[in-house]
């Protein structure tokens, strides 16, 4: 039982964080409080169902179309949308308070337009739904590959922000955008850049979670909600941190619903994050506010 | 005397205004349509079980009325018009909108939101305004009081005991027959639906020397209840049974079946009768239990099914669906019974009931529907109460789970 515990809170845990990392680039260093983020995750599983559904392509063959498509729609969302708000913000908290503000209303056109296209309605397609035997647990094969791409996206951008100079470009827009500046970093090309990615890591999130997720129109909200638990707790900006944060809270949730009550799993959440909050304010892998 | 020309003119322009009103006062109260108005959860939680269940019904009925010439209404034909309100799956902007219905579009007839929680808030206002409240998707317990303190009030569903007592009936039947021992696996969706359920189930099961192995609720909105699943499959329960909510039916199904949970009687709540189930499990849904059932064999719900797809290219429910659309043709034969708009007199000639619908019959509000039912060769039948004629054997015990492709 306790080993099952484990690795179905690793697995759920590894969901949490697939659907965050691309949120904690763009508030990190795009600066971006993106609240659409939740309708692009579901915009992405809807696109992969009907991919599955009606052109017989599976999802993880599909992720080569949306990946670009959804960079590309996310740079086009930065330029149009976000670009004058960054230009006239005089200060970061200012431009967190404008792109809170539109992309609020960008999240209700996203919305909208699925729901004049789908309905209502809940959707849902069977892929990849074999039991796989992990050290006794028997664990669906979609949620570990989503495991698996959760894994390799934390540490592959943790390598990749660490080792390569467009990674450290990005750190450094994250740390101080004005001081990137006089390093000849081009902060609006980074941002948009990271933005982009950011979105792109979004859709990875929602064609990978659609594989063994019910999902409707409005859910857009609860991915919103979650991966900013998760971006919070684990630092905003850190992948890494969003991949721990994730896990743990999976593993929590998991914990608490085998051995005390499941009806607590959702306030174990917040218990968690209230305490990271009250203990480093940051987030795990934070530092803190310049 | 010579009559100046502006003077002229002044009187031929007040004569003829003074016609023209005494016209218009004869056309005024003609009415050329009907107005309906209904306020619906188009987006939030609510949206997919009233997309399911409510809005396609909602839509056909005004269509298919409307394409025939609109309502009977005396010697008049008048086509349906429809106010409709997004009340966002909240309490408080379904309240709002109906008072919006009630006193700016003064409309003649509101139909219900969906949701229990948004029915009970509705439910009165619209009793103080004098318009009939027909609560087409909302169990509750409250339902026999509701409608006897109201006078338009009809709870269509019933109570949430009668669900449970009937399931617990049916268990208890297989009981005696030694199929399946006495313990129940029992987990219930922490909402009103699932809290109300699980109360009266517990009550049921437990009179009727049942034991309780394993008795939680999940959060509304979970879906991932492997962790649930796994801790069952080791307590050697017999039935399981889950008062739960779509998404997590889907949910719960889809882990049992990776982890091999193949108990003998599988009961799942809100989504089992649901097109998206069958959809989703295919052969994998036989055997499965839920609440309602559907005669399909009966060319009438044969009809309305076909339609129903043909209309909103998906099939309906086997449950709310069924018994919403008995209520809406109830309510079309009490317009033309009364043949008049007048509130009143419609309600009045609903209460008196005898309206022929696909469930035969039928007064709103009348239980005589299926309660219990389960997926057989890709229909879900009803099973019981085993009294309604055509009940259906039950598929015993639920065949094994088929691994996935």
């Amino acid at each position: 039982m306790f080993s099952y515990a484990i690795f179905s809170g690793i697995t759920l845990g590894g969901m949490y964080a697939l659907v965050a990392m691309g949120l904690t680039l763009q508030y990190g260093v795009s600066r971006i409080m993106n609240l659409a983020y939740g309708e692009l995750v579901i915009v992405a599983s809807f696109i992969a169902f009907v991919f599955m559904t009606s052109l017989g392509v599976n999802p993880i063959a599909g992720l080569l179309i949306i990946i670009p498509a959804s960079f590309a729609l996310n740079w086009v969302i930065y330029r149009i949308l976000l670009t004058p708000l960054v230009a006239r913000a005089k200060n970061r908290g200012m431009l967190e308070v404008d792109s809170i503000l539109a992309t609020f209303g960008l999240l209700f056109i996203v919305q909208g337009v699925l729901l004049v296209w789908f309905g209502g309605n809940y959707y849902s397609y069977d892929f990849l739904n074999n039991a796989v035997d992990i050290f006794g647990a028997t664990i669906a094969a979609n949620r570990l590959v989503a495991l698996g791409f959760a894994v390799v996206i934390g540490l592959g951008f943790y390598l990749i922000l660490t080792r390569t100079r467009m990674g450290t470009a990005l750190r450094a827009v994250a740390v101080d955008p004005t001081s990137a500046r006089l390093v000849a970093i081009d902060v609006n090309f980074a941002s948009c850049f990271a933005f982009a990615l950011g979105g792109a890591m979004a859709a990875v999130g929602g064609v990978l979670v659609s594989m063994f997720l019910t999902f409707s129109t409005s859910m857009g909200v609860v991915f919103t909600m979650k991966a900013l638990i998760v971006v919070i707790m684990g630092g905003v900006g850190n992948m890494l941190g969003a991949l721990i944060a994730g896990l743990i809270l999976g593993v929590a949730e998991s914990l608490v619903a085998t051995y005390i009550d499941p009806g607590l799993t959702i306030a174990v959440t917040y218990v968690i994050f209230l305490l990271v909050l009250l203990i480093k304010p940051s987030g795990l892998f934070g530092r803190a506010a310049s | 005397m010579q009559i100046s020309a502006k003077l002229r003119f002044a009187t031929i322009a007040a004569a003829t205004t003074a016609v023209m009103s005494t016209a218009t006062l004869f056309g005024a109260n003609a009415q050329e349509t009907f107005r309906i108005g209904y306020a619906i959860s188009k987006t939030g939680p609510g949206a997919p079980g009233a997309a399911t269940s409510t809005i396609p019904n909602y839509e056909m009925w005004v269509k298919e009325i409307n394409d025939a010439g609109g309502l009977k209404v005396g010697d008049k034909q008048l086509p349906i018009e429809v106010v409709e309100y997004d009340d966002r799956s909240s309490s408080e902007e379904a309240v709002r909108a109906i008072e919006r219905l009630i006193n700016q579009d003064k409309v003649d007839f509101i139909l219900s939101p969906w949701g229990t929680g948004i029915n009970l808030a509705v439910a009165p206002i619209l009793d103080r305004a004098g318009y009939a409240h027909l609560a087409g998707t909302a169990v509750t317990d409250k339902a026999p009081q509701l409608s006897q303190r109201w006078k338009n009030s009809y709870w269509l569903l019933g109570t949430g005991e009668q669900y449970a007592v009937g399931l617990a009936e049916f268990l208890k039947g297989l009981k005696d027959e030694g199929k399946i021992n006495d313990k129940v696996a029992m987990i219930a969706v922490a909402d009103g639906f699932g809290i109300e359920l699980s109360k009266a189930g517990r009550e049921a099961l437990e009179d009727r020397d049942f034991d309780l192995v394993y008795d939680k609720t999940y959060p509304l909105g979970s879906q991932d209840l492997a962790t649930i699943v796994n801790d069952i499959k080791s307590l050697g329960a017999d039935t399981f049974v889950a008062f739960s909510y779509p998404p997590g039916t889907l949910g719960l199904t889809e882990q049992s079946r990776v982890l091999g949970f193949n108990p003998k009687v599988f009961y799942a709540g809100v989504g089992t009768a649901f097109p998206l189930y069958k959809n989703r499990f295919g052969d994998n849904a036989e055997g499965v239990v839920s609440l309602g059932g559907a005669s399909e064999d009966d060319p009438k719900i044969a009809d309305y099914i076909k339609r129903h797809v043909a209309f909103a290219e998906r099939e309906p429910d086997r449950w709310a669906s069924i018994v919403n659309w008995a209520t809406l043709q109830s309510l079309q034969q009490a317009i033309e019974r009364a043949g008049t708009t007048d509130r009143e007199a419609i309600n009045a000639e609903l209460a008196k009931g005898g309206f022929d619908t696909i469930l035969g019959t039928y007064k709103p509000g009348d239980q005589t529907f299926w309660q219990v039912g389960q997926w057989q060769g890709g229909k879900f039948v009803g099973l019981a109460p085993t009294s309604m004629e055509g009940a259906a054997e039950l598929v015993f015990p639920k065949p094994e789970w088929k691994a996935a492709q």
